[in-house]
């Protein structure tokens, strides 16, 4: 255990060294809120209500998927597994003796929390200065948004592992990771939230894992009862049980790569 | 440095018996891909005892790294039966890792970001080292290796040497019985070379401590192994004493002589011109460089002087052909 813990300390140290695209990034992604979120007013000057939002929800939401690009990475980057697989470099770490999938977690997770102090929490406070933001009052709630949050970390990372150990067979994995970044936040809620789309779209969408990146833990925040089951705890143990699926998954398929695999280089 | 206590029973730290490898290849475009298969490692078989350093040889593309790679439990052998430290790499490369130490001289363990020392602190926790013998083991590592002037440096920063030496000390923190070298020294610096060098020499004098390593550099093999295994396209070609590689197949020393005009190839004893470009001789030594080179720069204006060493796979470039011309000898 302690070596995760460790691991997961230098990841932390390792980003820190990142200052200058810390700061770009939440620039970026403070900017981009802006915008989407005054196209989104507009929007809603027409029709004040659209399937249960009104302009306050979506707004909201739209900081809510700002604030987590950073620690959930749904534009990428992809995790340094999937470029060690295609050099070979994932010989060095198949030498250690740690189990792969709990290893690249630990690293991860140094990565996102480092990035949620330094880039969700500065974006969020951007969209809270600008805009009238739907914030819960019941300390309960935020108790389950940070639950949320962290699930929706988890998902983060299995879904980017996954991606990742398609190198094992694909070799080189650049143009999943072109598709995949493409999609994800279409996918997940993050572009528009998903109650705009159309009902047949959307009710496809809500079931699948890019869900709990952010549509799922928006809706936690602001209440709603489109989430799964109807309930925050539905929310939750959607998002749990996406995150267990992916990761048991990432398990077995390391564990098969791993026995025929086929380390490129000498 | 104490010495390890032998390992019981005398069994080899590596036993390979007849391992052999095979990788299959897509080739050609896209839509015309034909599968090709490739044999990188045939029938090999060979044991190495507790406290040997034994040097793996062979020429470019081999299967050296292929066969480190099964020794280490990264690759799994498509034939024959390999047992490292008593293990079967492949099935059990994590209990095999406590015992084993790794360098694969091209790539690096450590956390590019980050000093050094934050990397060598990961192993402890990574094998369960007591911090106390951790503690003792990095500061002697650090005194052989001289670590201490960059230990606080960002891996990214280091020459290449110091991260080779950084690497080993990675390796080393938890005091395996086995270190496995793919390639230690290669872009390595004279002095940093020997200081690798004379570091194993001393490795496996005061602990004991078997070592297998791949090199292109005959020094690496003169200064550290007295044993050598001498693979080519895959398959054993040689497995014993260094003295008697060298014997069974002498290769000479050439001497390069850039004159100041170009001339009709070069005539002195001891010495015969193999090559003529220009202004540039190249000359085969059989007799002693010190002479021959007295005996160039009286007759001939001389702009430049260097004499190269036979590198090792000079010498077992020469071993195949005297083995095939042997062959086909016996053959008619
Ligand atoms: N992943 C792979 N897929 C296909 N062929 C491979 C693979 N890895 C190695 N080979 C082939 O196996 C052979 C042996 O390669 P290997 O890397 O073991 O050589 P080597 O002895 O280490 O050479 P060098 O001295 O250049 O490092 C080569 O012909 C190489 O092309
Ligand atoms: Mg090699």
């Amino acid at each position: 255990m302690r070596v995760y813990l460790t691991a997961f300390g230098c990841a932390v140290r390792r980003y820190s060294t990142y200052r200058a695209a810390t700061f770009a990034g939440v620039v970026t992604n403070s900017v981009f809120g802006l915008i989407n979120a005054m196209v989104l007013l507009a929007l809603f000057e027409a029709r004040p209500q659209i399937n249960g939002y009104d302009a306050t929800d979506a707004v909201t939401q739209v900081f809510v998927a700002q604030a987590v690009i950073g620690p959930i990475a749904i534009f990428g980057p992809p995790l340094d597994l999937s470029e060690r697989i295609r050099t070979g470099e994932v010989a060095v770490d198949l030498l250690r003796p740690v189990h792969p999938v709990l290893w690249w977690l630990a690293t991860d997770l140094g990565r996102a929390a480092f990035s949620t102090v330094f880039r969700s929490v500065p974006t969020f406070a951007v969209g809270m200065a600008a805009f009238e933001l739907a914030l819960p009052a019941d300390p309960l709630r935020w108790v389950a948004v940070a639950a949320a949050f962290a699930l929706a970390v988890l998902v983060g990372f299995a879904l980017r592992y996954l991606y990742a150990l398609a190198g094992f067979w694909l070799m080189d994995t650049r143009g999943v990771h072109a598709v995949v970044f493409l999609l994800a936040p279409f996918c997940a809620g993050h572009l528009l939230p998903l109650t705009l789309f159309p009902e047949a779209l959307a009710g496809v969408l809500r079931v699948l894992p890019w869900a709990s990146l952010v549509q799922v833990p928006a809706e936690i925040l602001l209440g709603k009862d489109s989430l799964p089951g109807g309930s925050t705890l539905g929310g939750l143990c959607f998002q749990a049980a996406w995150a267990a699926a992916l990761l048991a998954l990432g398990a077995v398929l390391t564990a098969r790569a791993t026995r025929r695999v086929v380390v490129q280089g000498g | 440095m104490t010495a390890r206590t032998p390992a019981s029973g005398g069994a080899p730290i590596i036993d390979a018996d007849g391992i052999g490898r095979t990788f299959t290849r897509s080739e050609g475009p896209l839509f015309r891909r034909r599968r090709r298969t490739v044999t990188a490692v045939r029938d090999v078989s060979f044991q190495v005892t507790a406290g040997e350093i034994v040097g793996y040889l062979g020429p470019n593309g081999a299967g050296k790294s292929t066969t480190m790679k099964m020794l280490t439990g990264i690759l799994s052998p498509s034939a024959g039966r390999l047992r490292v430290t008593g293990l079967e790499p492949s099935r059990q490369r994590t209990r095999l890792a406590a015992r084993m130490g790794v360098v694969f001289g091209q790539r690096t363990t450590l956390w590019w970001d980050l000093p050094l020392r934050d990397s060598l602190a990961l192993t402890r926790h990574m094998y369960r080292v007591p911090a106390r013998d951790h503690a003792r083991r990095l500061a002697e590592l650090t005194e052989l290796l001289e670590l201490g002037p960059f230990l606080a440096t960002p891996v990214r920063q280091l020459s290449l040497g110091q991260r080779m030496r950084g690497d080993l000390t990675a390796a080393l923190l938890h005091d395996p019985a086995l270190l496995v070298l793919d390639e230690p020294t290669i872009g390595l610096d004279v002095v940093s070379k020997s200081t690798i060098r004379e570091f194993l020499l001393r490795l496996n004098a005061e602990r004991g401590t078997t070592i297998l390593l791949t090199t292109h550099d005959l020094g690496d093999v003169e200064r550290l192994c007295r044993r050598v295994i001498v693979i080519d396209h895959g398959s054993l070609a040689f497995d014993g004493d260094l003295a008697a590689l060298r014997d069974g197949a002498p290769s000479p020393r050439t001497l390069v002589v850039d004159l100041a005009a170009p001339s009709e190839p070069i005539e002195v004893p001891g010495a015969r011109t193999v090559r003529v470009r220009g202004t540039r001789q190249w000359l085969e030594l059989d007799g002693n460089p010190a002479a021959v080179i007295a005996d160039v720069s009286h007759h001939y204006a001389i702009a430049d002087l260097t004499l190269n060493e036979p590198d090792i796979e000079d010498v077992v470039a020469r071993l195949y052909r005297r083995e095939g011309a042997a062959r086909e000898l016996s053959a008619g």
